[in-house]
């Protein structure tokens, strides 16, 4: 540099840097909060004007539902008049003293209160189960797909329906109710929708007519028409088709109703990720001399199904969404609970229904919205090996 | 697999995949045609137990129940189960015809309000997007309808809406139009122009005329045949609003609590479902394709129409389909807020009335299915016209 420097005479003006010149701090108005505003909020003046808007609708709605939620809401109390207007406090919120109060209701149903605890303890196994299936580095996870789809199911039959040699009363069926009735259709519809699905969806991809017939006229037919009608069917019609001393009861006819309907669904999902699997997959394994059962379990099936899984968590949302269509055949699920203490004269004010159905929304919406997003993540963690 | 060496004469019979296959199809058949067999014995004895005589007898027989909305003519003491039938029919294919139209529009606002580079709109159409699919849509229509609906004031605190309309715990009323007698002209001129427009839509897609043209004419034809069958027929359009009288609101057109809160539901809940559809489908367009039509100097609003929309509609067409039919299928949920649709008639009212369960939920299901069927006929000629020609 400094022979540059050194190429004019002594007395050159000539100024030439050696260095290069220190960078300058960005425009001060495209950095830092105001950049953030002006590219993400301001960038064209459509945007400026939705931005305005938005915000004046935000200042508007926001702070009612936030006062009506938190700040107005009643959070104790032991009946209606807790949640009335009066003159000291004019604007009642949300009435969470209600919630409160039948908290255990929504919980149970009228499941006996000396035998709760029972359902706390299929509650406890059922997220031990769900824990060791959903943590992917969970050790012995073979163990614990036999722990959920086999032992957990017949274990909490018992434990819920009762088993007198152990001392457990039989509580009949038409006693349970609340959030166990919703975990119980979900459960029944999860652990039967997959097997009956993937068997739907080989027979749709078989290559015997009838087989393929049958199947694809039970998808679609299932699929055509809403669940109120199959359920309604299911309530109506199973008795009928079933000698009068063996008539199921009224949650086994949903359940039979849910696990239908949920696998013809199902059978639509793992399809698509049979079709994507490729045929050489096939002729390979044939002739390699496997069978077909084989070739399913060594060769198709495993990533059939690894690359569905995004999609059946996703169907089990649809399913746990759907079980408060049990409703419609007079089983209380935990909708239903809320539904019918909403209707109770101690609590009959004119925030009580907004409350439950805030209370129950806030509870679907966690459910459904993690299972959401853990299906997500799962598709970037399997996105993530494809990619490589 | 004809030529595999299967049958050759040192496999065993047994082992033949033919015969195997017909081995296994035949049981399949036989298990299910016992099993139908078997059923019917059942149900045919159950029924003769309870004395419940099978067949479609009741269809004549008088009805004698009343429903809140009848779009056909129906009487309580003189109409019969059919014509029931026949009034639920047409409440769902009412709720399912705006609510199709209406969810079509707030899923494609809210499917581009997703994309918008402005954040807040971003953020808020995401946030409505997974607020609503993740609760259920049974919680949402009983929300609207009994702790919104239901909790409005009564007639006489009315809300008044923009354009003469009124709102209260009885339901929306709204300003009719009156044609002075000439409503049948009006609505022939209408059909006439539907019709023209389909045929430029033909003439159009076939090449034969501009597309530039075509659009005018339909716009011509649509609009302007209607307005001349006005003019012409001499009428001129009263409008009937809503008056407030001492019992009630009298006048206009009355729509009923129970279809404003199933509308609001449905169209909330496959608004969301149908923007994540619209979301994905406009994803899908590459980008390449938009930087082309940014560097052809395209403004942003032709960009949209003429480059993304159509390759982005190739993509959303079947999946729109199925969140049009689980709408349409969706709508039956109107049982629990008491609007009188085909379920809550006929698998309602009708099957307690008539015990006869088989035939009411088969006919129900056979229509829903006749719904389904046809649709995705239509959808499926609409999607191979728009799909990709590949060479």
């Amino acid at each position: 540099m400094s022979s540059i420097a050194a190429v004019g005479t002594e007395h050159s003006l000539v100024f030439v840097r050696t260095a290069p010149a220190p960078s300058l701090p960005p425009p001060f108005a495209s950095t830092g909060v105001i950049g953030w505003m002006r590219t993400n909020l301001f960038g064209t003046p459509f945007n400026a004007v939705l931005t305005v808007l938005i915000v004046l609708f935000i200042a508007w709605a926001v702070p009612p539902l936030v006062r009506f939620l938190l700040i107005d809401a009643v959070w104790s109390g032991s009946d209606r008049q807790a949640c009335l207007a009066t003159v000291a406090q004019p604007h009642i919120g949300a009435c969470w003293a209600f919630v409160r109060e039948h908290l255990a209701f929504f919980t149970y149903g009228f499941y006996p209160i000396e035998g709760r605890w029972r359902v706390d303890i299929f509650f406890a196994m059922l997220a031990f189960g769900m824990g060791w299936m959903l943590w992917l580095d969970a050790p012995r996870r073979g163990l614990g797909a036999l722990y959920f789809f086999g032992i957990f199911p017949i274990v909490s039959f018992f434990l819920l329906y009762g088993l007198p040699p152990l001392g457990l009363e039989i509580v009949d069926t038409s006693l349970w109710g609340g959030f166990l009735i919703t975990v119980v259709v979900a459960v029944v519809g999860i652990v039967t929708s997959l097997p009956l699905g993937i068997l739907l969806a080989l027979g749709r991809r078989s290559q015997m007519p009838a087989v393929k017939i049958v199947s694809v006229v039970f998808i679609e037919f299932v699929r055509g028409v809403p669940l109120v009608t199959v359920l309604f069917m299911a309530s109506v019609m199973l008795p009928l088709f079933v000698p009068p001393a063996w008539s199921p009861d009224k949650l086994i006819r949903a359940l039979v109703g849910v696990a239908l309907f949920s696998a013809a669904y199902m059978a639509e999902v793992v399809r698509a990720g049979l079709q994507a699997i490729p045929k050489g997959q096939w002729e390979a394994a044939s002739a390699l001399g496997l069978g077909y059962w084989q070739t399913l379990r060594f060769i198709v099936l495993p990533p059939a199904l690894r690359i569905t899984i995004p999609n059946i968590l996703n169907n089990y949302v649809s399913l746990f969404k759907d079980t408060t269509l049990v409703f419609f055949v007079g089983i209380f699920d935990f909708l239903k609970t809320i539904e019918a203490s909403r209707e109770d004269p101690t609590w009959a004010t004119p925030v009580t229904s907004a409350s439950g159905y805030a209370f129950a929304a806030l509870v679907y919406f966690t459910c459904c919205y993690s299972m959401a997003r853990y299906a997500l993540g799962i598709e970037r963690r399997l996105g993530r090996s494809e990619r490589r | 697999m004809a030529s595999a060496p299967a049958s050759t004469p040192e496999t065993s019979f047994l082992r033949d995949p033919r015969v195997r296959s017909i081995f296994w199809q035949v049981l399949l058949l036989a298990l299910l045609a016992g099993a139908v067999v078997g059923l019917v014995r059942v149900a045919a004895g159950n029924l003769r137990d309870n004395h419940i005589t099978s067949g479609f007898g009741f269809w004549n027989q008088p009805a004698n129940f009343d429903i809140s909305q009848t779009l056909i003519d129906y009487s309580s003491s003189t109409s019969t189960y059919g014509r029931a039938f026949w009034v639920g029919l047409c409440n769902t294919l009412l709720v399912a015809a705006i609510g199709i139209v209406l969810a079509t529009i707030v899923g494609f606002v809210i499917g581009i309000a997703r994309l918008s580079t402005n954040w807040l709109v971003a953020h808020l159409a995401a946030g409505y997007v997974q607020l609503v699919r993740n609760v259920p849509l049974l919680l949402q229509l009983l929300f609207w309808y009994n702790a919104v609906l239901k909790a409005l004031p009564d007639f006489r605190d009315s809300l008044h809406l923009p354009g003469g309309g009124y709102l209260n715990n009885r339901g929306l009323f709204l300003p009719s139009a009156d044609f002075g007698g000439a409503g049948e002209t009006i609505m022939a001129a209408l059909g006439v122009g539907i019709v023209a427009t389909i045929v430029l839509v033909v003439l159009a897609r076939g090449g034969r005329i501009a597309a530039g043209l075509a659009t005018g004419l339909a716009a011509a034809f649509l609009v302007g045949l209607p307005v001349v069958a006005a003019l012409a027929s001499g009428a001129h359009v009263t409008f009937d609003f809503p008056q407030m009288s001492r019992f009630n609101l009298r006048g206009g057109m009355e729509v009923i609590p129970e279809l404003v809160a199933l509308l609001l539901g449905l169209v909330i809940y496959t608004g969301a479902f149908i923007a994540e559809t619209v979301r994905a489908g406009i994803a899908a367009v590459q980008r390449g394709q938009i930087e082309a039509a940014e560097a052809l100097g395209l403004p942003r609003i032709l960009t949209l129409r003429r480059v993304i929309i159509p390759q982005a509609m190739r993509v959303i067409i079947p999946p729109l389909t199925s969140q049009y039919l689980n709408l349409t299928k969706n709508s039956s949920l109107a049982v629990a807020i008491g609007y009188p649709d085909l379920v809550q008639i006929f698998t309602g009212t009708v099957l307690n009335q008539t015990a006869q369960a088989v035939e009411i939920v088969a006919i129900t299901m056979a229509v829903y299915l006749v719904i389904s069927l046809v649709t995705s006929f239509l959808m499926n000629l609409y999607n191979a016209r728009m799909a990709l020609r590949e060479r």
